[in-house]
């Protein structure tokens, strides 16, 4: 029977992320990966603004706290200063990606940039307190949106795992989530394919995690689990939207 | 003697910051500043460095953060409304201590503004280049010359205060064609950079650069830390050039490209029998304030001339402490003051004084 362990890609630092919220697991998930690949002493983290801010404090490698939404700018600057093998990944939420950051996103993934994202798409702004978020679904309660998001007032969500994979440079593409086990797992292994496709060289690569935020949809962890089944699984649709592993974009 | 090269003022940026050891550059296009990036473009792939186009100047300046936190001597290169553009991310890296050179030849502001030169940006420059308390060094050149040898210096004090520096240019500056030499000395004043995010090769603790202090007392602590830095620099750093001030009853201070036009008015003036000399700050950034007290001493009154409406000369009576009059002639809107209008504010200055 494998051992259930702690793993040495996190810090010992304790989590400051809310009961129910999956962001513990992602970083789980990303630390085992650098770790299995073998790559966490050559690792430098880029961390949002948002919940995951602090995030430099729990993955245990090298880590640059960005200003919101220009992570993919500043690892772009990261990946070209340091050797090929550097593994640079961006760990960012869906205001900090798809939204002030959205350049920042679509110039990074047309430029082939050699990087990984990591992006968590909660449908809200959790740390401001659940504002309207740019993947916030049609009709979905929100600070900002206290009667629904109302499409026709708002705008539409943004699905960025569509919009990116048709763009030249996106070598490896896809959405997972966090809301079973089973889909865990799925998640693992479509972040360890990304690091994999950036490892070879292959291109730019982005994994979308649906993931669930209870303090601020107003729900138990549980019901934000079904939640994210029910009304998140349908809208945003989970699968490789890109993959040129093989090839290369280049 | 080292050779002599006839170069325009952007291309020698750029020519002396691969020489200084700048193997990084992020730009992005804007006039008057362009001829920095398309010479970035040729010359870097050529030593094997990285020329990288961005997308926006936000992201420009976003690729230096990475590129100075994994320890390189890293650039970028704009004008005025570019610069406004940077200024969230210079304030991450300022906040974070991390190395890197700016350059800013200016134009005419506010908004869209025009192409043509100005020093409007003085302001921006020196009191607010983003939110939060920090400081630039602030690099002011008046000659081709000039604009190599402050940027050999702008890499090494950056890299030994860990305090970003930014060049003053304006459009003058960057257009021009003058003879220029480089120094043959290596830059080697690169200090170890142990805290950089370079991969920690399981050898040692995470490095971590950031700007993030959620604690009052501890984001304090680290704001003062960097100001005991800052007076470590306005002691030993100020650099400026003094020109006939000895005997002069009347002071001009003016920089960069004014500053040219100021120094030839002078010979006239004396020529006229009138005892003006000038003071040229080099760093805007610390400020030659002690130069200026001095000569409180022995001038009679002062008079900034600026392509601006009026933006060191705040510095000038904040140095002069009311001791002497203070007096101030500028164009704007990317207009030059010419020798003739300083000459009769100067005439003028001295009938005040009679």
């Amino acid at each position: 029977m494998p051992e259930f362990k702690k793993t040495i890609g996190l810090t010992d630092a304790p989590m400051h992320y809310c009961p129910g919220c999956t962001h513990g697991i992602i970083h789980r998930l990303v630390a085992e990966t650098l770790v299995e690949l073998g790559v966490l002493g050559k690792a430098i983290g880029i961390v949002p603004v948002g919940c995951a801010v602090m995030a430099y404090d729990y993955f245990n490698c090298d880590c640059i706290q960005a200003p919101h939404g220009r992570a993919p700018a500043v690892a772009t600057g990261v990946k070209r200063a340091l050797p090929p093998e550097s593994v640079v990944f961006t760990y960012q939420g869906d205001g900090d990606l798809a939204a002030i950051g959205t350049a920042e996103t679509v110039h990074a993934a047309a430029r082939g940039e050699n990087i990984t994202l990591i992006f968590i798409n909660n449908a809200i702004y959790g740390m401001t307190g659940g504002q309207m978020a740019p993947t916030t679904l049609p009709n979905q309660i929100t600070q900002t949106t206290p009667k629904g998001r109302d499409v026709s007032q708002a705008g539409f969500p943004i699905k960025m795992c569509e919009m990116i994979a048709t763009l030249d440079g996106a070598a490896y593409i896809e959405r997972v989530s966090t809301h079973t086990p089973k889909h865990v797992m799925a998640a693992k292994k479509a972040i360890k394919n990304a690091f994999k496709v950036q490892i070879e060289k292959k291109g730019f690569s982005m994994i979308e995690i649906l993931s669930t935020c209870p303090t601020n949809w107003g729900m138990t962890p549980a019901d934000s689990l079904d939640w994210v089944e029910e009304n998140m699984v349908p809208f945003y649709p989970l699968g490789v939207f890109k993959d040129k592993s093989e090839e290369g974009v280049f | 003697m080292s050779k002599k090269f006839l170069m325009k003022g952007n291309e020698v940026i750029a020519e002396a910051a691969i020489r200084s050891g700048c193997t990084m550059f992020f730009g992005y296009p804007i006039t008057p500043q362009t001829e920095v990036a398309a010479y970035m473009s040729k010359r870097l792939p050529e030593i094997g460095g990285v020329y990288l186009q961005a997308e926006s100047e936000v992201s420009a300046i976003n690729m230096v953060l990475g590129a100075a936190s994994a320890g390189r001597r890293v650039m970028t290169s704009s004008s005025s409304p570019g610069i406004s553009l940077k200024s969230e991310g210079i304030s991450y890296i300022a906040a974070s201590d991390l190395p890197c050179v700016i350059i800013n030849v200016q134009r005419a502001g506010p908004g869209l503004g025009g192409i043509q030169p100005s020093q409007a940006d003085y302001f921006q420059a020196t009191k607010g280049l983003g939110h939060g308390d920090f400081h630039l060094m602030v690099f002011a050149p008046s000659s081709v010359q000039e604009i190599a040898d402050l940027i050999k210096t702008a890499f090494d004090l950056s890299d030994k205060y860990r305090v970003p520096s930014l060049i003053l240019a304006d459009g003058i500056m960057g257009q021009m064609m003058e003879p220029v030499s480089f120094s043959e000395e290596e830059s080697t004043d690169q200090p170890d950079k142990g805290w950089a995010t370079s991969g920690h090769d399981n050898k040692r603790a995470p490095n971590i650069v950031n700007s993030l202090y959620l604690t009052p007392d501890e984001l304090e602590k680290t704001v003062i830390e960097r100001y005991q830095r800052y007076d470590v620099i306005a002691q030993n750093e100020v650099l400026f050039e003094k020109y006939l001030t000895e005997d002069a009853d009347i002071i001009v201070v003016a920089y960069g490209a004014s500053s040219r036009i100021s120094k030839s008015v002078i010979n006239t003036a004396r020529e006229k029998g009138i005892k003006v000399g000038i003071l040229r700050p080099i760093t805007l950034w610390p400020f030659p304030t002690q130069a200026i007290k001095e000569l409180c001493k022995t001038a009679k009154s002062f008079l900034c001339v600026e392509m601006s409406m009026g933006q060191m000369v705040e510095d000038v009576r904040l140095a002069v402490e009311g001791v002497r009059p203070v007096s101030f002639y500028g164009r704007t809107g990317g207009n030059t003051p010419r020798p003739e209008d300083i000459l009769h504010k100067i005439e003028q200055l001295n009938e005040e004084e009679k």
